[in-house]
């Protein structure tokens, strides 16, 4: 554990944009946890008297429509926005990640039914799909994790699956059935350990693909309802006010929904490097 | 001596080529027989027995099957007929699958190649020895740490080592803990397959010395399959010979590599280079192995790339002859 | 005295890594003549491939050369611009390498990669090369060479792969062959064969041979004179047979002794005490065997003696066996 830390801190200095992205995150996970209880202005109060306005010492980020503070919103959106992403990348690992790590590691029929499935899900063009899901079963947020979950799960399958095959004619897999290991503790005990840092990236890129999903559904009125804060869904209504001038609507949730999927994908990629043993001396 | 492990009739089989999946499947159902599809014959009708105490060489090159019956030996695979007893206990019977969850499972263990890749690399050292004191003795806690400890010491591995990952090891550090991983369980039985062959020479010695005390302390036979005659005729007390599935001799080491009797043995031993050239004949086989799938049942193996070869060759197979009190040969010419 | 094919000259090599710099190379000299096999013989970290592969200028990144000379005939290697480079390799001095299945391109078949080389160098025209190529399979003994001339790597046995590595590495017929591990994963029949092989080609065509291996009783059939490297450093260079008979350096009679072939029982073989050391210390001994040696004595804590190219039987120690 020592080790792994002391190689985290080597990699984070070494490389300082991994640096970055792990200082983005945490103040990701700030925003989203202490946001409400420390925002200055509550999200929903609304005075229309000071719609509208630019950002200003009183407004940082101005205000919208309604009147509305549009920094409190951005900072409280952040826990939403967030929560769905966890949401989404730990469902479709626990279901896709499994589904795969069997079907690579028993192979036949196994491997068949879940490569139909996640062949028929990948017929479908992604966001389709997601609207089509979320359409069908009501625009709650529970949903929306679920139609996150399904679209991604050809590809957990696909990662999990080839890792899992190459680890099945692994020595160490022969060295456990020695052992007297029998194949569910082989799966879970050998093969899940090394199988799980490669997920691990994946899941983080897979973060910004949630956030930016569910801010695409509740573009097209598909997502949250307002006025819940959430960053796709302040976007929508912003982007009618861009050609009047009003800017800062759309462009601050914009850019808080940029700077979270930048910060998850650089997050993979230094992840990966932590969690290699192979990289470790 | 008496028998600890006594093979009889070994077969395995392997189904290839399109006809091994489920299209192919079906439509042998229809055909009728499985005799119609074409197998690899890696094991081919092989019988020999390990006394207790005695270290037996398995030598072939690549493709003879060597790994298949090792496999099928440590019940990590089933046979496809034939009879593997242990002691009394015929454990032919049981089938792979459920042999990991068997009471004898610990009487017959490994210790690989390649200790760099038969150890999980997220496992520690201790992980690593300890699983199968765990899984087949069902030892925790104290009890778990004094017998890992005591497997490390048996095998020179220091203690503060144990904490370390296989990457963070030399080579025979590895190798050490893939062998004190095996022996941790007191095993009657141990199969080693070319543990030395990933290892500087030094090194080798060291490993090779070690095996040697640990087989006398603890009262082991082993099974030593290698490449490397030169090893084989230091460690072993008895060798077999294996060419394409066969067992084409067996006997005393020093006997075998001193006056082969079968042409393959002879080429094999002809071509280990010696520190001294004693201007041995210079026997060079040429060609390619013939086809382990689906063979002529009345042809040698060997015929082909024999450098002799009569029509006796052709027409019958040649069978496991004893020639004196302790080689056998299968060979027309022997 | 004639000019040698290839003439090492106090080569150094360090390489720059996460822990600190490894001094894998220190003053390594030897020569090989026109038309020998030289081997460099050296267990794991004795810096034998890393020789070879700072010869043939394709070390890794991190690796840099401090210090030296290659001369091939009049060219330095190591100064050489890589125009240069790229038209001495293959055409003067050529490499195989250990595992012959990753050493060959496996998305083109064997014939084009030996064409390909044909073309760079051979002066052979496009539409010729392809039936040289076809030649060369046959000269290395591979049987029905048309066809196989249009296989890939990957539905060819390591035996085979082998010959056709040696097939494209001959091609140009160079004047040195740089060996490393070729036969370490071949079986000891395919090793014998794929080793005549190499020495046939080697007196058709009068080439020299440096063969890289840690196996010391291949390197005593094999060759004529035998390199011992350990941690970097060269500590004997001598004919074969004296090699054995006389070892001078400590190490070099405790590599024959820890070699299978030389004992009659596991009891007469000794392993070699202590441990490489780390290449990374500052302050590494100048003898690098010194702190496992059991014949150290006060003078070892100095400089070597400078090693004379062109004395017959070199050792690198101030208190050798006699």
């Amino acid at each position: 554990m020592i080790a792994m830390l002391r190689h985290a801190r080597y990699v984070v200095g070494e490389n300082p944009v991994t640096g970055l992205a792990v200082g983005l995150f945490v103040l990701i996970v700030v925003a989203a946890v202490f946001g409400p209880a420390l925002v200055p202005i509550d999200p929903l109060a609304s005075d229309t008297v000071a719609a509208l306005k630019p950002p200003s010492a009183a407004h940082w980020f101005g205000t919208d429509q309604l009147g509305r503070d549009i920094f409190s919103r951005v900072v409280v959106a952040t826990r939403l926005d967030f929560t769905i992403a966890v949401a989404s990348v730990v469902l479709v690992f626990a279901v896709g990640g499994f589904a795969g790590i069997a079907a690579g590691f028993f192979g036949g029929w196994l491997d068949r039914v879940v490569g139909r499935i996640a062949d028929t899900i990948m017929a479908f063009p992604l966001f389709v799909l997601a609207m089509g899901i979320v359409a069908a079963l009501g625009n709650t947020v529970t949903n929306i994790v679920i139609a996150t979950a399904i679209v991604n799960f050809p590809l957990y399958v696909r990662v999990a699956r080839a890792e899992a095959n190459v680890r099945r004619d692994a020595g160490f897999v022969e060295a456990a059935r020695l052992s007297g290991n029998g194949d569910l503790r082989i799966v879970g005990c050998q093969v899940l350990p090394n199988v799980f840092p490669i997920m691990v990236v994946q899941m983080s890129l897979t973060m910004g693909y949630a956030i930016l999903n569910a801010a695409g559904l509740s573009f097209i009125g598909l997502g949250v309802r307002p006025p819940t804060p959430e960053w796709g869904i302040m976007v929508a209504e912003g982007s009618g006010f861009m050609v009047s001038g009003e800017w800062w609507i759309a462009f601050f949730p914009g850019a808080a929904l940029m700077i979270a999927v930048f910060c998850f994908n650089l997050l993979g990629d230094g992840l990966r490097d932590i969690v290699d043993p192979r990289r470790r001396t | 001596m008496t028998a600890l492990l006594d093979i009889a009739e070994l077969t395995k089989r392997f189904p290839v080529g399109k006809a091994a999946g489920p299209l192919g499947r079906l439509r042998l159902r229809r055909a009728g027989t499985p005799e119609h599809l074409p197998h690899v014959y890696a094991v081919d009708d092989v019988s020999f027995a390990i006394g207790k105490g005695e270290t037996v060489g398995l030598v072939g090159e690549s493709g003879c099957g060597k790994s298949t019956l090792v496999r099928v030996l440590t019940r990590l695979l089933d046979p496809t007929s034939g009879i593997i007893r242990l002691g009394p206990r015929e454990l032919s019977l049981t089938e792979a699958r459920r042999f990991a969850h068997d009471p004898d499972r610990a009487r017959i263990q490994m210790v690989f190649q390649d200790a760099g890749d038969s150890i999980n690399p997220r496992f520690t050292a201790f992980d690593a020895i300890a699983d199968p004191l765990r899984q087949l003795k069902r030892l925790g806690g104290k009890a778990l740490a004094a017998k890992v400890e005591w497997a490390a010491e048996q095998c020179g591995l220091p203690l503060p080592l144990l904490t370390r990952y296989p990457h963070q090891l030399s080579g025979g550090q590895r190798a050490r803990v893939g062998i004190a991983r095996a022996v941790g369980v007191e095993p009657d039985l141990l199969v080693l397959d070319e543990p030395t062959a990933a290892l500087d020479v030094s090194v080798q010695v060291v490993i090779l010395q070690l095996l040697r005390r640990l087989k006398a302390e603890l009262g082991m036979s082993y099974l030593f399959v290698s490449h490397d005659l030169s090893v084989v005729r230091l460690l072993c007390d008895r060798v077999l010979v294996m060419y394409l599935g066969r067992i084409v001799e067996s006997g005393p080491a020093r006997a075998v590599f001193d006056s082969p009797l079968h042409p393959y043995t002879q080429a094999l031993v002809a071509a280990v280079p010696r520190l001294e050239d004693d201007g041995r004949a210079r026997l060079r086989l040429t060609g390619e192995p013939r086809s382990p799938i689906d063979p002529d049942p009345n042809v040698c193996r060997f015929y082909g790339r024999c450098p002799r070869g009569a029509d006796a060759c052709k027409a019958s197979m040649p069978v496991l002859r004893k020639l004196g009190a302790e080689r056998e040969v299968a060979c027309h010419f022997a | 005295m004639t000019v040698p094919a290839l003439a090492v000259e106090n080569l150094s090599v360090e390489f720059r890594t996460r822990s600190g710099i490894v001094r894998a190379l220190e003053n390594v000299s030897f020569a090989v003549d026109k038309g020998e096999t030289v081997a460099l013989v050296g267990e794991s970290g004795s810096g034998k491939s890393v020789t070879a592969y700072a010869v043939m200028g394709i070390l890794d990144a991190a690796g840099r050369v401090t210090a030296g000379r290659a001369m091939l005939g009049g060219l330095d290697l190591l100064a050489a611009t890589p125009q240069q480079l790229a038209d001495v390799r293959g055409r003067e001095i050529s490499m195989i390498f250990q595992n012959p299945r990753t050493a060959l391109n496996p998305i083109r078949a064997v014939g084009r990669q030996i064409a390909d080389v044909l073309i760079r160098h051979g002066n052979v025209t496009r539409a010729e090369a392809p039936a040289r190529a076809v030649d060369l399979l046959r000269t290395v003994g591979i049987t029905d060479p048309a066809r196989r001339a249009k296989a890939y790597p990957f539905e060819m046995s390591g035996g085979m792969c082998q010959r056709v590595m040696i097939a494209i590495a001959l091609a140009a017929r160079p004047s040195l062959l740089i060996a490393d591990e070729p036969t370490t994963g071949l079986d000891v029949t395919t090793q014998a064969v794929i080793m005549d092989l190499i020495n046939e080609l080697a007196a058709e065509i009068g080439m020299a041979t440096i063969f890289i291996t840690h196996d010391l009783a291949l390197a005593g059939q094999r060759a004529r004179r035998i390199v011992v490297m350990h941690a970097g450093h060269v500590v004997e260079n001598a004919p074969t047979r004296e090699l054995f008979r006389h070892p001078r350096h400590p190490y070099t009679a405790e590599l024959i002794a820890a070699t299978p072939d030389s004992a009659a029982s596991l009891d007469d073989l000794a392993s070699i005490p202590g441990t490489l050391p780390d290449l990374r210390r500052t302050d590494l001994p100048p003898c690098r065997y010194s702190e496992r040696c059991p014949r150290k004595i006060a003078t070892c804590d100095q400089p070597l003696p400078a090693a004379a190219l062109g004395s017959p039987h070199v050792v690198a120690c101030w208190n050798p066996l006699t």
